[in-house]
């Protein structure tokens, strides 16, 4: 139920983000979704791809140094107030968001949001319960294959 | 004005001073024989017992004293006196775990005074002069030190310490300070700050400033001049053999000379331990002969430098030490903080976020030391959020401030990212180019 994301930890210095890119390439790993959070010094690569098993052993196997998290995937109107609605829900039930990105997709016209919680049981039940659609991690992974 | 505190010292005869520095090095290895049983048992060891030594020349014979000397008899057993006759205990900075300590009968903190006085009146100071104190008071030497120089001159003295440049900058401009002694660095941030705060150099009565406690270059000289309109003097010392005032500049501004009736210098090869001819580059090495409390024998300094017997034209005929070059461990001084590469590492294992590879780097900007660490993230540590990660550099950061008491910038870079030494590694980068 959720979604296997790789978090990358890259310095902030040029060529280590093309590094990591032709690395997923090279394994014909599609990138369904990205962010990059950065300091000064350092960042931190999120990568949805279509798989990520695969791709964490690729970019470890090239010396990165990659872990898997757990987040929530959820999908929502691509219209004002899509989005309000399912944070509203986690404010009410005071569940802290760490990290959240975005992105659209043809699949069902829906826009979607990857959402990293303390708890993900609990948020997925807030969300079930407030009728926001949750994505499965298969849907996400072959998103791009239609 | 005077030009000498002692003249009769320090304008002394060569023989004189051979055979006064042969008499108290007789005086001084026997008592450290009799009274420090560290050295007695490495006497016995080499043979050596305190008639063997019957002057100067025969002081290749003794021993070497190291800094692990120290650490391992910490913190009193060197010292040569009853401690109800200490009256000053200093100790030196940034150290792991174990601090250097030393200590003062009486009669070494007149010692000590006359040596900073000796320097003071070198620089053109004298009893008028009102004498601005920016070293750190406390355990380190600098501030009372120069402190006690100041007073035994007669100078009005303004024991200010370190921080606070506004207020720095504002006493020395209505107390009418003409004197000033700090960290070379210090001084050049005082001369921005001075800037900052909209005071013309000339609003400021300073005319000398002796600057010491850490390298620094000819071109800093210059602009520390420029900046706060005074002539700059260098000034040596280490807290092992007494603090700021074991070697100093004349108005000659050609090297420090050595208040040698108290100290005596000698130059190795710091991979041999061969004393080395006048003039060579080697490691200093320093035995003192007039201290009672902590008389350390052929102490070795770590810094490399060589020594000038020319005669000066300030008519002094104190030896001369060139500025250190460099060190012959891998030393390195921060803001004045003596920083070891192998303290850094212990802080970084002991915390355990990282792997064991690091490298410092150390730079001045804005005419501040910065020291960089650069460490492997370890895996293990590695979640996906920013703020679990700046955590880890947050808890190096206090981990090293408090065990070194400096600050620094940590960053974490790629793991397997750092340069692997195949023999001894290559820990530190230093961009400062001070030497």
């Amino acid at each position: 139920m959720f979604i296997k994301q790789l978090s990358v930890f890259l310095e902030n210095s040029p060529g280590r983000m093309i590094s990591v890119i032709r690395s997923l390439e090279e394994e014909g790993i599609d990138i369904r979704a990205l962010s990059l959070s950065d300091t000064s010094d350092f960042g931190i690569l999120r990568l949805i791809v279509s798989k990520p098993e695969q791709a964490c052993e690729a970019l470890r196997a090239k010396g990165s140094t990659v872990r898997i998290t757990e987040v929530l995937g959820i999908g929502i109107a691509d219209q004002p107030g899509g989005l309000g609605k399912a944070v509203q829900l986690l404010s009410e039930q005071s569940v802290n968001i760490e990290y959240m990105y975005a992105f659209t997709s043809p699949y069902n016209n829906n826009a979607y949001v990857i959402l990293r919680v303390e708890d993900n049981e609990a948020a997925a039940a807030v969300l079930q319960a407030g009728g926001v659609e949750l994505l499965s991690p298969e849907d996400v992974y072959a998103m791009g294959k239609e | 004005m005077a030009r000498y505190w002692q003249k009769e010292r320090e304008c002394a005869s060569r023989e004189w001073m051979k055979e006064w520095q042969g008499q108290q090095l007789r005086e001084t290895v026997r008592r450290v024989y009799e009274n420090v049983a560290p050295y007695r048992n490495r006497m016995e060891e080499a043979g050596i017992r305190p008639e063997d030594i019957r002057g100067i020349e025969d002081l290749h014979l003794l021993p070497f004293t190291c800094k692990q000397d120290l650490r391992d008899y910490y913190p009193y057993e060197m010292f040569a006196v009853p401690m109800e006759d200490v009256v000053r205990i200093h100790a030196s900075s940034g150290t792991t775990g174990k601090q250097i300590v030393v200590g003062y009968t009486r009669n070494d903190l007149e010692i000590w005074s006359d040596t900073c006085a000796r320097a003071l009146v070198a620089a053109g100071a004298d009893k008028t002069d009102f004498m601005h104190v920016s070293y750190g008071y406390g355990l380190f030497t600098g501030g009372l030190g120069l402190h006690g120089g100041a007073e035994k001159l007669g100078m009005t003295t303004i024991p200010v310490s370190t921080g606070n440049s506004k207020r720095q900058l504002t006493i020395m401009k209505d107390f009418g300070s003409t004197v000033i002694c700090c960290t070379p660095s210090y001084a050049l941030h005082l001369g921005e700050s001075l800037k900052d705060m909209g005071i013309g150099k000339e609003e400021l009565r300073l005319k000398a400033g002796i600057f010491g406690a850490e390298p620094w270059t000819e071109e800093m000289r210059k602009e520390i001049e420029a900046e706060l309109g005074l002539k700059a003097y260098d000034i040596y010392g280490l807290t092992e053999i007494i603090g700021p005032g074991v070697a100093f500049e004349c108005e000659c501004q050609s090297g420090m000379h050595i208040n040698e009736d108290h100290f005596i210098p000698e130059i190795i090869d710091p991979d041999t331990g061969e004393v080395l001819p006048l003039g060579s580059t080697g490691e200093l090495v320093f035995t003192c002969i007039t201290k009672e409390a902590f008389p350390l024998l052929r102490y070795r300094t770590r810094d490399i430098a060589c020594l000038d017997a020319t005669p000066c034209p300030c008519g002094r005929r104190l030896i001369k030490m060139k500025k250190p070059q460099g060190r012959s461990d891998d030393m390195l001084i921060i803001r004045g903080v003596n920083v070891f590469p192998s303290q850094i590492e212990s802080v970084l294992l002991s915390l355990g976020y990282t792997a064991p590879y690091y490298q410092l780097v150390v730079d001045r900007i804005n005419n501040t030391d910065q020291l960089e660490i650069q460490v492997e993230l370890n895996e293990e540590h590695y979640t996906d959020t920013i703020k679990s990660l700046q955590q880890i550099t947050r808890s190096i950061a206090e981990g090293i401030q408090s065990t070194l008491g400096i600050s620094a910038k940590i960053r974490l870079v790629e793991p397997r990212s750092l340069p692997r030494a195949e023999g001894k590694a290559v820990h530190v980068i230093d961009k400062r180019k001070l030497i």
